[in-house]
């Protein structure tokens, strides 16, 4: 049998799941042995083009990163999607927006100004922004359209598997290329990771107390973390409550909380909203003034809770009223 | 996608209430029985206790269609389970601060204590909570993609290609 035609390609992301890839290590050899890798952009030098001349349903698997936030991200979801057996979700971008999702907190028009024009950073006394098609007088020169939100990749193509992370876990990638392999694929749109909550397998899990009441909400620099202990009962924005497990609690481990990157598990439909009902009840107070000061406590709550989920949220990005301009603005 | 009903009287709002089992809900059959009347705007879903609501209730509503959604809980003290008022409270507090941040306006989402004796106060919250969301027009949610909508789109551009034979 011949070996299984691999790709790999990454959209709106930041070279983390790429780099997730590399850190398979030695066992990366293993991978190459057992598989034929056919696209790989990131990594070896391929084109468009080189999709493009693929028959239908060529690729087996293609694992896919990033948000897809641009023209050119969907035309090439579509077309991988077109050229491949199965479809993998790989990383939290792809998966739920990711961070590249945040910028759904505003209009793209509000993106470009504050990237182009406002922020401290740039020097652009002409005012360019990018526009889609620019005349020359070489001819037109094209760049591939800003879309109005970003988008996780099964609101633009079906996908088959999703591997979450950010970037995703070696032992993640591991399990899927090994289920790929031995045909041991579960049903059709399943997370490759185990669905129960990070507090299941935390080194700390012990030392969470029977009920959880919190005072006042801190973040990590603000304290001496103690090693041993529960994060939350320390006072930290730890969402492993509401986070699937997978990772080995390499946040925790690392002495620091968990930020919820491998999404929820599939009991839950919306990540922030499900977060936001955690922390709320763990509040210790019945009074309303004292809760309103203890919320002020959560620094940036919307981007804590849906960090890397907001696309995939009930709402996905600000109300079309806001974004044209008659609502106050987030920004 | 507008979430309102265009009736020839203009925009009727549609609002979601969930009222909890022991205080509100049995407030708004006393409403009934006292041949109150209160606009016929309100869908109202019982729950067993207002701490029953999950913030994802809230938002799926107003995805499906809720144009605002109002909750109905005991007194503070008053709750059948003790504390669940309060979750409710937290949790109703929190998810209107990300509300606000995407554009919902604070009149759409609204929390009552109403006791299973104050029959009028589920006609004044309702009718209030009416007319104000009616004021401010149906709630327009960023719309979210799916593949579906893109392989219509797809099927729309090869349709205005004139190659209609070769989409099948």
């Amino acid at each position: 049998m011949s070996k299984p035609k691999v790709g790999f390609n990454w959209l709106a992301s930041c070279g983390g799941c790429e780099e997730a890839v590399v850190d398979l290590e030695e066992a990366i050899l293993d991978v190459v042995e057992a598989v034929d890798i056919v696209f790989w952009p990131c990594a070896m030098d391929f084109k468009k083009d080189d999709v493009r001349s693929m028959a239908d349903g060529e690729m087996d698997v293609c694992f896919v990163n990033g948000a897809i936030r641009t023209s050119e991200e969907e035309e090439m979801s579509r077309l991988l999607r077109k050229k491949t057996k199965i479809l993998i979700a790989f990383g939290s971008c792809s998966h739920m927006g990711g961070i590249p999702g945040l910028g759904n907190f505003y209009s793209s028009e509000s993106i470009l100004k504050s990237s182009f024009l406002e922020s401290p950073s740039t020097v652009n006394a002409e005012g360019v922004i990018p526009k889609t098609e620019t005349k020359r007088s070489e001819g037109i020169l094209t760049l591939p359209a800003f879309q109005e939100t970003a988008k996780s990749l099964d609101q633009v193509v079906e996908v088959d598997y999703y591997v979450p992370g950010c970037p995703p876990p070696v032992k993640l990638l591991k399990d899927a290329v090994q289920a790929v392999l031995e045909n041991k694929l579960p049903p059709k749109g399943a997370v490759l990771a185990p669905d129960v909550a990070q507090c299941t397998d935390c080194p700390r899990q012990d030392t969470k107390p029977e009920k959880l009441e919190i005072k006042e909400f801190k973040r990590p620099f603000e304290i001496e973390i103690d090693p041993k202990k529960c994060l939350l009962a320390q006072g930290l924005m730890c969402l492993g409550p509401v986070t699937r497990s997978g990772c080995d609690s390499a946040c925790m481990k690392a002495n620091m909380p968990c930020t919820g990157c491998l999404g929820p598990t599939s009991r839950v439909k919306d990540f922030g909203a499900k977060a936001m009902a955690g922390f709320a009840s763990i509040i210790d107070s019945t009074d309303e003034e004292e809760i309103d000061r203890l919320l002020d406590s959560i620094v940036d709550p919307e981007g804590t809770f849906y960090r890397y989920s907001l696309p995939k949220s009930y709402m996905h990005a600000i109300c079309t009223t806001m974004r044209n301009g008659s609502g106050k603005k987030g920004a | 996608m507008s979430n309102g009903e265009k009736t020839p009287t203009g925009f009727e709002p549609r609002i979601v209430a969930f009222f909890c089992n022991w205080c509100t809900y049995t407030a708004s059959d006393l409403t009934g029985i006292s041949r109150l009347i209160y606009a016929p705007n309100v869908r109202v879903i019982r729950v067993m206790c207002s701490g029953r609501i999950d913030p994802q209730f809230i938002l799926a509503a107003l995805r499906e269609g809720a144009d605002g959604v109002l909750i109905g809980g005991c007194h503070p003290g008053d709750c059948h389970y003790q504390e669940g008022n309060y979750k409710a409270l937290r949790r109703f507090k929190l998810l209107k601060r990300f509300l606000n941040r995407m554009g919902v306006e604070d009149e759409r989402i609204r929390l009552e204590w109403i006791a299973a004796s104050e029959g009028d106060k589920v006609q004044k919250v309702v009718n209030e909570m009416t007319e104000q969301v009616r004021k401010l027009g149906p709630l327009h949610l960023a719309p979210i993609a799916t593949p579906e909508a893109f392989e219509h789109e797809d099927k729309q551009e090869l349709v205005a290609a004139g190659a209609e034979g070769e989409s099948s």
